[in-house]
């Protein structure tokens, strides 16, 4: 099977600062990955040069094909939802779905419509007059009525209450997901989409410190609480993390034997909030 | 599944422009035209009160009876002096139209960058070179075409109002207001100017446009300042005698090309205008000669023409290279 996004060496430099620093990556066909990294780790950018929108050094191909030389043919395969406030607010949403129509070889304006008839939005509304959880409804009406290889997703439910950011992934997951398809995410809110992912990268600094699928996270990484009297025992294994809770001592370790472990205290499948927390501790200080 | 083909999907662009920028290409045209008439309305309104409490006399003669004074002669010069008056009324609309593509240009490719939009546009497969020739076409083509709507607008709204007044004096004003061939002529000739200006005003456009592009914040800066400030700065040489190049030289054919070739029929050359003021030519027919169709030729096949084709055109390749990878602005 060919990856859908193959990187080599992939590298950005803004001025004096490293955006991407040796990237490789490999993401197969039918995966959800969620790409995931503390602010200006380089996860926009990571995105940016996939869309074709940035400039970058090494080498990148999706779909097979250049984003820097074929954009225009690689956007009928790929979509992407930047976040909610980049649909033009003049635009009105009948307008909208025409134009995507007019131009899109691979949208379906039955679908789009069927889509948008269980919200609220009417096709005479301007964007300005939307809330914005309705315009990320009507951004993912249009972009899920494409019949694409690739959804981007960076940050797309940023600002969202609860209610709208449950709807917008289980509708990706319902209506849009196959084993056809691949959906690349970015988010700050991975405790609530963790369930979905196949795949998780984690970037740090320009670099991915973790590519993992979630299988071989739950088989790698393990969380123990331990009891004061063995916690200098936990301690001599290495631990990636240890925080204290209750006068107890939680240990995240990576790679360590589940039944050595057992031995210290309970064992815990550890949260991709808290392995994200151990990982990239240290990024602000 | 849809039939889409390079063309379609460029129209479809020009349309956006349209429904983005609907107030300033179609509204203001038909609202200025719409106030001139209702100007012209009430002048109307209080000619008539006036002329009904002291008599109204044109050279000496009462109103009622100027159209059995008018001969073959005469009649001529009134259609030539309505031409030009109906050519020349659309000024207002022309001024307009200048400002409203001039702003428009210089927020095409920043406003939406600005505001992030870009980034849904650019989710879309749309070349770059595409997105932005549909944004000359709009401002250049469309906007003028859509002005040159509101003009015509105008010259009816202004006929059947003056049809309706001397109607009221008891004149049949048809024959003289309503010649069919001159109206087709007028506006035919309105067709044709507008790709005479849209050539024109290529450097203004690909100026205002690669400013767009390029600026990270305040595009109208950069547009306006720079070739003033180099303007000024060759005005400044020329005065410290170090520098052999005619500042206003400079002034006309680089900052005047840059900023100003938007203002409808600005190529005309005023200088032939004038002299044939001077000459004491009828001024109807000096502007019919310099609006006919041998004359736009000529203009069209001058040096100033085509090396401004050709510099706008290299700023609008510039603008699209440009529009590529530039995504972020600051508000």
């Amino acid at each position: 099977m060919t990856a859908v996004v193959q990187a080599k060496g992939l590298s950005k430099r803004y001025g004096n600062t490293v955006a991407l620093d040796n990237v490789n990556l490999d993401i197969q066909p039918g995966r959800i990955v969620g790409l995931v990294g503390p602010n200006g780790a380089g996860k926009t950018t990571a995105l940016k040069a996939i869309l074709g929108l940035a400039e970058f050094d090494g080498s990148l191909s999706v779909l097979g094909l250049d984003p820097r030389t074929h954009r225009t043919e690689l956007m009928q395969q790929v979509c992407f939802i930047a976040d909610v406030a980049v649909l033009p607010r003049w635009l009105r949403v009948g307008d909208a779905v025409d134009f995507v129509g007019g131009v899109h070889p691979r949208f379906s304006r039955e679908k789009c419509e069927k889509l948008l008839a269980r919200t609220k939005i009417k096709p005479t509304q301007r964007v300005r007059e939307l809330s914005k959880g309705m315009i990320v409804q009507l951004h993912l009406a249009l972009v899920m009525a494409i019949d694409a290889k690739l959804l981007i997703l960076d940050e797309p439910t940023l600002g969202l209450d609860i209610l709208y950011r449950k709807e917008f992934y289980n509708n990706l997951l319902s209506d849009y997901f196959d084993e056809q398809k691949t959906i690349l995410v970015t988010t700050h809110q991975i405790e609530e989409i963790e369930h979905i992912l196949t795949d998780l990268l984690f970037i740090k600094e320009g670099k991915i410190v973790l590519d993992a699928t979630m299988d071989d996270v739950s088989e790698r990484f393990a969380e123990v609480m331990v009891n004061p009297d063995k916690a200098d025992a936990a301690r001599a294994l290495k631990p990636l993390y240890e925080r204290q809770i209750f006068g107890k001592s939680i240990f995240l370790f990576d790679g360590i034997d589940k039944t050595r472990l057992a031995e210290l205290g309970e064992l815990h499948k550890p949260s991709v909030a808290d392995l994200f927390v151990a990982t990239m501790k240290g990024t602000y200080a | 599944m849809n039939a889409i083909t390079p063309s379609s999907k460029f129209l479809w662009q020009v349309k956006r422009e349209y429904w983005e920028h609907r107030g300033g290409f179609l509204w203001t045209p038909l609202i200025i035209a719409a106030v001139m008439l209702a100007f012209m309305a009430m002048a109307l309104v209080t000619a008539e009160f006036t002329a009904h409490q002291h008599g109204f006399t044109m050279n000496g003669i009462h109103i009622d009876q100027l159209a059995s004074h008018i001969d073959a002669d005469a009649m001529a010069k009134f259609q030539g002096a309505l031409d030009v008056g109906l050519i020349t009324m659309g000024m207002p609309i022309r001024i307009a139209l200048f400002v409203v593509v001039f702003f428009y240009a210089l927020g095409a490719l920043y406003n939406d960058r600005a505001d992030r939009s870009v980034l849904f546009w650019k989710s879309l497969p749309l070349s770059d070179t595409q997105t932005v020739l549909a944004k000359v076409t709009a401002g250049i083509v469309l906007a003028p075409a859509l002005a040159v709507l509101g003009m015509i607008v105008l010259q009816l709204g202004f006929l059947i109002l003056f049809t309706l007044y001397a109607a009221v004096h008891g004149i049949n004003a048809l024959p003289y207001l309503w010649s069919p061939t001159h109206l087709v002529a007028m506006w035919v000739k309105l067709a044709v100017l507008i790709p005479v200006n849209a050539l024109w005003a290529l450097p203004t456009m690909g100026w205002l446009l690669l400013c767009s592009a390029y600026a990270r914040s305040k595009p109208f800066l950069w547009a306006v300042m720079l070739p003033i400030v180099t303007g000024v700065m060759i005005t400044w040489m020329q005065l410290m005698q170090s520098f052999s190049l005619h500042s206003g030289w400079f002034w006309t054919h680089v900052v005047g090309r840059l900023l100003l070739s938007l203002i409808p029929e600005s190529w005309i050359n005023l200088d032939s205008l004038r002299a044939l003021d001077h000459a004491g030519a009828d001024p109807s027919i000096a502007l019919s000669n310099l609006l006919s169709f041998g004359a736009i030729a000529d203009q069209l096949a001058s040096p100033n023409f085509l090396i401004g084709v050709a510099a706008g055109a290299m700023m609008i390749a510039a603008a699209i290279w440009l529009r590529r990878s530039r995504v972020e602005a600051y508000a």
